[in-house]
């Protein structure tokens, strides 16, 4: 395979996992607002989160929910934006065309153009619910023809590595804004504001109901930092992601037979830093783990580029 | 008072060609009379007459949304807000009967024979020049020859391995060469993805109709292109397709042939001269390759020994294709061999080479550089069509006929100014194949491009090719650039 075709195929899945995980960051901010008197406050840290508060802040001076939404969904400006990351999606899909299935390519091409349909305007909060579906019922639609009909071959593993580190950078960047309400000292405070944080950081991962059946129904700080880093049963944690990682990692170098150096720092980072405890977390400083972690994963995917040769 | 030919209802008599016909039934409708339904239309036109037209219009937009899903899009330049565009397919075919089709396969296949023995020639002895047929002028002074290539040969002798022949019919028996494409012919990817949508949207029209089919057209590709696979091979072909990038108005097509023949789809910057061989940048290192595909032209295949400025190509590569390391399809060069200003001298070229008389006609060319024929066309302006030597793609040419004053009289200074730079033909009725218009079916003019193969094996046409339809009435500018469209074309069984 052509080294710009695994670069093309890890980027595409990339930008298709952002595009979902932005939806839903959307998605739990709206359900806050709702819920809460005062809550533009939040909104500055659901941009923050989907790593898009400098450049809102380049162009709006307030943070308002109006715009803080268009920022995230629609705004070309904003090469995070949803509408930004769908059309950089389909233009890596176009690159990498002759390694997809036609299933793969045209659900990824009807992503696009019904996506620029449904963002081609302002988002009003009528439509709004409407709007996030479509985002992830379009990205499931691509998940699904690249399960039923893509080979199980390299391709496939650069597909599913650009997926993981997404994921990952993005469970981790959820933590790194809201660790502070998962402090064991928040635990003593535990007045609403906490319980609308911790709803607010399920919510995020689509995790409320995987969740409450795994530790019940009171949201405990400890319990959901264990969940999201830790839990393998979960498929947006740290933990599980890592595992992904490392299992694709893992078949490229099965079937090119060579090891290389992104081998060693995904078992760094599956053997040290997630073969661990909560508490030991917690002991370290979970602000200072989390920072750790997005390094790792940063590290993982630019040591990918040299190893297979994306660029040059 | 123009008579035009209609592929499906025969001649025309009655008012002129841009008058009506605007119904399925045209002979009880328009003021148009024609011959009367023609044999290979004979099944289709039972079928058309059965079906509800609401169901047709249906289906017309139907085709689009396959089109818009497929992707099948090709980029237009200078048009930021519409990058991508569909080419407008219309569902009625055009059909040919397996007669008619016989013929014009030998005639395409003397001419693509005649077309690489005379690249072979002008890049070695260059005997027709020698024997007085050919002016050493249209070499000498013609961008189009690559003094590269003096004394190349390329791998199996094979220059053009892909070549389009543009065909236009004006009757029954009538057919003339329009352009020889023999550098890198595109829009083979509608030909095919045209007959898949029919396929799908029509299936019974095929069962009752026997069409020969063209799928295969990527496997004889690639077949083709491997048996041309140079010295320096070792093991089975390696084939790649280099493309400029998806920003090309063809990347479409270079990556739908890419996919259908399995093989990587390149661009410059994955490729480097590595040990004397071109090898392109793999997951796993680098990797050479025997047969490349190139949809990028000459001029931008190689900095070192073209255009400097140019990103799109593998510096050395022309070196490496001069020691044997790799095929280049179609050679670089191949462009003497479709100029505009040569295309006037085919008859005798390819009599030259074959010894056989042309079986397929040229229309008639006056070559401006000559001070006749420049004083003849300046007369006639407003009854000819009048085209840059060098201008591909419908832009930069005079229809007179449609043309205002002004516009005669804008192009008069262009041609006056640099005479050597066009050629002029008469203004053909080009026939006409229905397509399906709100009001119903419509005469349309089309033209044809049926696609050829050479390899040291032998020459293969694909049965049909690619028509394309001037979408507005009366008009007889076909290219998707300028608003044309296309059709599935059919090739009956006998």
């Amino acid at each position: 395979m052509l080294g710009k075709t695994a670069g093309g195929l890890y980027w595409m899945f990339r930008y298709l996992e952002r595009s979902e995980n932005t939806a839903r960051l959307v998605e739990a901010g709206q359900r806050i607002a709702l819920t809460r008197s005062s809550a533009d406050d939040e909104w500055t840290s659901v941009l923050q989160t989907a790593a898009v508060l400098w450049g809102y802040s380049e162009k709006y001076r307030d943070v308002t929910k109006d715009n803080a939404i268009d920022w995230m969904l629609r705004d070309p400006a904003n090469p995070s934006s949803v509408l930004s990351v769908v059309e950089a999606a389909r233009n890596n899909a176009r690159l990498v065309r002759t390694a997809l299935t036609r299933e793969v390519w045209e659900s990824v091409n009807e992503c696009w153009m019904v996506l620029k349909g449904a963002l081609a305007k302002r988002v009003n909060e009528r439509d709004l619910p409407q709007v996030l579906t479509i985002i992830r019922q379009r990205s499931a639609f691509v998940r699904g023809a690249m399960a039923g009909t893509m080979l199980r071959n390299d391709i496939y593993n650069f597909a599913r590595i650009g997926t993981f580190i997404e994921r990952a950078d993005n469970t981790a960047r959820i933590l790194d804004v809201k660790y502070w309400v998962l402090l064991p000292s928040a635990q003593a405070v535990g007045s609403n504001l906490d319980n609308v944080q911790w709803e607010t950081i399920l919510r995020s991962v689509s995790a409320e109901g995987g969740f409450r059946l795994t530790y019940g129904q009171e949201a405990r700080p400890r319990e959901i930092a264990q969940f999201l880093i830790l839990d393998k049963r979960m498929p947006r944690s740290l933990a599980f992601c890592a595992e992904k990682l490392a299992d694709n990692l893992g078949y490229l170098a099965m079937g090119y037979g060579t090891r290389l150096p992104s081998h060693a720092l995904s078992d760094a980072l599956n053997d040290v830093k997630l073969d661990t405890s909560i508490e030991t977390i917690f002991e370290g400083g979970l602000h200072e783990y989390i920072q750790d972690f997005l390094r790792a994963t940063s590290a993982l995917g630019a040591q990918m580029e040299v190893d297979y040769r994306f660029y040059v | 008072m123009t008579q035009t030919f209609d592929e499906m209802w025969g001649r025309s008599f009655g008012q002129s060609q841009m008058q009506g016909a605007e119904s399925a039934l045209p002979q009880a409708q328009s003021q148009v009379m024609y011959e009367g339904l023609r044999p290979p239309y004979a099944e289709f036109d039972k079928w058309l007459k059965a079906e509800n037209p609401a169901r047709l219009q249906r289906k017309q937009l139907e085709a689009e949304e396959i089109f818009r899903l497929t992707g099948i899009t090709f980029n237009v330049y200078g048009r930021a807000e519409a990058a991508e565009r569909l080419i407008p397919f219309d569902i009625i075919p055009r059909i040919i009967a397996a007669r008619e089709w016989q013929k014009l396969a030998r005639g395409i296949e003397q001419r693509v024979r005649a077309i690489n023995a005379f690249l072979h020639d002008i890049y070695h002895r260059q005997e027709i020049i020698r024997a007085g047929r050919l002016p050493v002028e249209m070499i000498a002074r013609n961008t189009a020859f690559l003094p590269q290539m003096i004394g190349v040969s390329p791998p199996g002798g094979v220059y053009t391995h892909i070549v389009g022949v543009d065909l236009v019919r004006t009757g029954d028996d009538q057919f003339y060469v329009l352009e020889d494409n023999a550098r890198t012919p595109s829009g083979v990817s509608y030909m095919l993805e045209n007959r898949e949508t029919m396929l799908q949207m029509f299936p019974e029209l095929f069962s009752k109709n026997r069409v020969k089919p063209v799928s295969n057209y990527p496997k004889m590709l690639h077949r083709s292109l491997a048996a041309c696979a140079p010295a320096a091979t070792r093991g089975a072909p390696v084939v790649a397709v280099l493309t400029p990038g998806i920003y090309n108005s063809a990347y479409y097509e270079h990556s739908f042939l890419a996919d259908k023949m399995g093989v990587e789809l390149v661009e410059g910057h994955d490729l480097r001269v590595v040990d004397g061989r071109v090898a392109m940048r793999t997951t796993q290192g680098y990797q050479p390759i025997d047969v490349l595909y190139r949809r990028v032209d000459d001029e931008y295949l190689d900095p070192l020994n073209f255009n400097p400025e140019s990103a799109l190509g593998v510096p050395g590569i022309m070196d490496v294709y001069r020691a044997g390391g790799i095929t280049i399809a179609n050679a670089p060069g191949t462009g003497i061999a479709d100029d505009k200003a040569i295309y006037s001298y085919m008859p005798d070229i390819v009599e030259f080479y074959t010894g056989e008389k042309a079986i397929l006609q040229n229309v008639p060319t006056w070559r401006c550089s000559e001070a006749d024929a420049l004083a003849y066309v300046l007369d006639h302006l407003a009854e000819l069509v009048v085209k840059e030597v060098h201008g591909s793609g419908g832009y930069g040419m005079l229809i007179g006929p449609t043309s205002s004053k002004k516009e005669i009289a804008a192009f008069r200074d262009k041609l006056c100014a640099q005479p050597g730079n066009y050629i002029a033909q008469p203004t053909l009725s080009l026939s006409t194949v229905p397509i399906l218009t709100k009001a119903g079916l419509a005469p349309r003019h089309v033209d044809l491009r049926p696609y050829v193969l050479v390899s040291p094996d032998g020459v293969t046409i694909t049965p049909g090719g690619l028509t394309r339809v001037a979408l507005k009435k009366g008009s007889l500018v076909v290219n998707s650039s300028q608003g044309g469209g296309t059709k599935d074309t059919w090739v009956l069984e006998e």
